[in-house]
């Protein structure tokens, strides 16, 4: 009884241990997360009933919807069998590594010996030569050669013979387990941010301060602080109405101090006691009234910015000209057909403002300033009316997300990285030099191996030989 | 100065190249293999003097709408890798590269018969996509180094898995015994399927209007074939592809002959294949996974969100690492890897183009 658990126990483990299983649990999550790209996740199930229709026939669609929900393809990488196959994937990973690793260790650890020329000339790379000399020159000259590449030379010496031996970047063989070890650790961030973190949103009027974050509609996260946007705006490429950044200025606000001010846009974000905010949305806030805000600058005056309302009325200081907004369009373009004027978005794409503007002993006179294009607030006069921005009626949209395992990801990305470039690109040689005395000559032996690249240690051993073989040359002239 | 004149000679030259590689291939002459070696290495050239000459222009154009931004910044936001076209381009670019390496270091000219041709295909996708060539405004989105190094790395491996295809294919050629065998089979079918579509969207481009190339891939992909609202139309490509499908794997399999007359072996072309996937693997997982990861973080806020994008890299990345594991520990050797290098490049072009035809997401690539 006794030994048949133990008989199952090992037979689970050598089952965890084994590539087989790594090689059908790799094609398992290609093949379902193939289907979680084809079915949209997450979605209104009218979308996914249409889409499967197109491979069912309308009949069937709606019962193998009802299937295939059942089954969680709808959230597929949220499913408990998905994450099953991810964390049996994990388990896998792991144990095959624990039972693989004590080999490989020993193998780097294992000492370097001299070996017999019959073994030599076994060996993957080899290259054997004779030339006229004493053992004691082809020795240094070799021992040079190997130094001058950076190997560290040992060597053994025996009646008539001597060999030199030398190894390098045994440590290369770690490197497979440095990439698992960076999976294991994506694994854990992973977890960590999904158990310690979360993801939420933040809609944000223009001047408005939060002190929560929002899950969904109806659940918030509280933030330990505020956050207030001072302002929100789209800047537009010139002409075009592609859109050139989004940005917000966010200041945070902690036991009634300002702690913190910056303008963030997309790729750049705010983070404040390890929580981000991200520009990710804006839009418009419906029936809200802003303020206009003005920069007026008389000819050869100083400038002034000033707030106004719908209706209000400015003077540009000196002069006696009045001016009195009229009208906002977020949108304002010229009709091609009618070449009317009209209000082309909901959104402030080309925002515009209609001045009544009056002097004394002249005729009023209504013109429309724009945002995106300064120049249409020079007057006649040489005086400016800027309109700087429509204030107040705009939100800016934010993605909030405290993620504490982010860092680790990044550290096993890096771990990653190093991991994968020493595997590929480097590699565990071992070389041997057996120079044997014969009369007046000497035989040598090389014999090398490698776990990698055969073809660039056989180029590397050609070089050695050559130049060793150059320098006995020389050493005899 | 204009790019675009030298884009089209590297153009006609890739292609060329193509024919002379066949023809080397056919004639065993050595001096037209020089021909076709010297050939792509113009066109290489006229690729590269056209690609530092777009990034000039973009530099300008960058400069032109963002006075603030300093000269590294400014280099770095033109890097000509911002859309469809120029990373397509790019990666043709670096396809080449990498063929040319593996040409000197082989000392062998036939693969130029097998790449060269993946290299003509793109082009002949871009035109006939009719993607957009003009220089365009960068999107806030992709203002970040991180998609810069993102794109650049992904793609250099995405060349290296091309030539990995390359030699698999030929490969698979190479071993086949008889024409009934199922890795030949299935060599055919995926041969003729890639040829059949590019082959169907050159009768898609030529039946649409100049404005409506534009959209040919969003909105007309193969509705002049098999998509088409006329069944007979419908009807007739199938027959035709069946057709072409019948010939391809009837003469595919003479293809074998002349690469056992050109003294490639089969050792040779499973190393090739083997190495480049070495060297695709590493770039892939820290430009395409972990790049695009932290780029998604620094834009989004979360690093992995599953959308089709993503998944169809990860994807891509299991295959490989499929290969990887099968070959090396698993000890698979000989169709089977072979065919997985083939599933993996697949997957590729899937994650890269597949994703915009036939799925949507996030990402702003896709013309
Ligand atoms: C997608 C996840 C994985 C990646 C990226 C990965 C990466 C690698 C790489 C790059 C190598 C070196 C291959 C070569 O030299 O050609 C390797 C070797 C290996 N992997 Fe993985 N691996 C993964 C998952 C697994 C799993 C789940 C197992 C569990 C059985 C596993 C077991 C092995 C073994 C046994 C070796 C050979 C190690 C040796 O040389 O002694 N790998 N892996």
């Amino acid at each position: 009884m006794e030994k048949e658990k133990k008989d199952i126990f090992e037979s689970i483990w050598s089952l965890l241990a084994s590539v087989k299983l790594a090689i059908s649990l790799l094609i398992m999550l290609a093949a379902t997360s193939i289907v979680g790209t084809i079915v949209e996740q997450n979605a209104e199930p009218a979308q996914n009933i249409k889409l499967l229709a197109k491979f069912f026939g309308d009949s069937f669609a709606p019962t193998v919807y009802n299937i295939f929900a059942k089954l969680g393809f709808m959230d597929m990488y949220d499913s408990w069998w998905f994450l099953s196959l991810l964390a049996l994937f994990g388990i896998n990973l792991i144990v095959c590594s624990l039972e693989r690793f004590p080999k490989t260790w020993k193998l780097v650890q294992a000492v370097q010996r001299p070996m017999s020329e019959s073994v030599l000339k076994s060996l993957p790379v080899k290259k054997e030569l004779k030339i006229k000399t004493t053992l004691s020159v082809a020795k240094d000259e070799f021992f040079n050669a190997l130094t001058a590449s950076r190997y560290r030379v040992l060597e053994a010496t025996e009646e008539g013979s001597v060999q030199l031996y030398t190894q390098k970047g045994r440590y290369v063989r770690l490197s497979v387990y440095v990439v698992h070890l960076s999976i294991i650790l994506i694994f854990a961030g992973a977890i960590i941010g999904s158990v310690f973190g979360f993801k939420g949103y933040l809609n944000i009027p223009e001047g408005s301060m939060y002190n929560v974050a929002f899950k969904s509609p109806t659940e918030k996260i509280p933030l330990g602080f505020s956050v207030k946007c001072n302002w929100y705006e789209t800047l537009y490429y010139e002409e075009i109405d592609s859109p050139k950044d989004f940005r917000s200025e966010l200041v945070i606000i902690e036991d009634g101090k300002e702690v913190m001010k910056k303008i963030i846009e997309v790729n750049d974000p705010l983070t404040y006691k390890g929580i981000t905010f991200f520009q990710s949305n804006y839009g418009m806030m419906p029936d809200t009234v802003g303020k206009f805000i003005l920069d007026i600058t008389p000819k050869n005056g100083p400038k002034a910015t000033v707030w106004l309302r719908y209706g209000d009325t400015f003077e540009i200081p000196g002069t006696g000209i009045k001016g009195t907004i009229m009208d906002f369009s977020p949108a304002l373009t010229r009709d091609r057909g009618t070449g009317s004027l009209i209000t082309y978005s909901e959104n402030m794409v080309n925002p515009a403002v209609l001045i009544k503007f009056e002097e004394p002993g002249r005729e009023p006179y209504v013109g429309w300033i724009l945002k995106r294009y300064p120049s249409t607030g020079v007057l006649n006069g040489g005086h400016s009316v800027i309109f700087k921005d429509y204030w107040g009626v705009e939100y800016t949209g934010l993605s909030v997300s405290k993620d504490p395992g982010v860092w680790l990801i990044y550290l096993a990305s890096i771990l990653m990285a190093v991991g994968l470039y020493v595997c590929f690109f480097m590699s565990h040689k071992k070389i041997w030099v057996n120079i044997a005395e014969e009369g007046k000559s000497v035989n040598i032996t090389v014999g090398a191996s490698t776990n990698r690249n055969r073809l660039t240690l056989e180029q590397k051993i050609e070089k050695i030989v050559s130049h060793a073989s150059k320098a006995i040359e020389g050493r005899k002239s | 100065m204009n790019s675009s004149l030298f884009f089209d000679i590297s153009a006609g030259a890739y292609i060329a190249a193509m024919v002379i590689y066949v023809i080397y291939l056919v004639t065993r002459n050595s001096k037209v293999g020089i021909t076709a070696t010297a050939v792509t290495i113009s066109g290489f050239v006229c690729q590269s003097t056209a690609l530092l000459i777009r990034w000039v222009n973009s530099y300008y154009f960058w400069t032109a709408e963002h006075t603030a931004s300093g000269v590294i910044e400014s280099l770095l936001r033109a890097a000509p890798l911002r859309n469809l076209y120029e990373s397509l381009i790019f990666f043709v670019w670096a396809l080449i590269l990498a063929h040319l390496l593996v040409e000197f270091k082989y000392k062998n000219r036939s693969l130029g018969a097998f790449v060269t041709p993946i290299a003509a295909l793109v082009l002949l996708f871009i035109d006939v996509t009719g993607t957009s060539k003009e220089i365009m405004p960068l999107v806030p989105a992709l203002q970040s180094n991180w998609l810069l190094f993102h794109v650049f790395l992904a793609f250099l491996g995405y060349a290296a898995f091309g030539v990995s295809f390359g030699a698999s294919a030929a490969y698979i050629v190479l071993i086949t015994e008889s024409k009934f065998e199922k890795t030949y089979l299935f060599w055919s079918f995926i041969i003729g399927v890639f040829l059949i579509v590019l082959i169907a969207m050159g009768i898609d481009f030529l039946s649409l209007s100049a404005a409506q190339r534009v959209q040919l891939i969003q909105s007309h992909f193969l509705k002049a074939s098999f998509r088409s609202s006329s069944s007979v139309v419908v009807a007739v490509s199938w027959i035709s592809a069946g057709g072409f499908f019948l010939i391809l794997w009837w003469f595919g399999y003479g293809l074998k002959n002349l690469l056992t007359k050109l003294s490639i072996t089969p050792e040779m072309l499973d190393d090739i294949t083997y190495k480049s996937i070495a060297v695709g693997f590493p770039l892939f997982t820290v430009g395409g996974l972990i790049m695009g990861a932290i780029w998604a973080n620094s834009a989004w806020g979360k690093y992995w969100t599953w959308d089709p994008k993503e998944t169809w890299s990860l994807i891509t990345w299991f295959v490989y690492a499929l290969y990887l594991h099968a070959r090396f520990v698993g000890g698979w050797r000989g169709k089977r890897v072979a065919i997985l290098a083939m599933v993996g490049f697949i997957s590729v072009i899937f994650t890269y183009l597949g994703v915009n035809l036939v799925l949507s997401g996030l990402h702003s690539y896709g013309g």
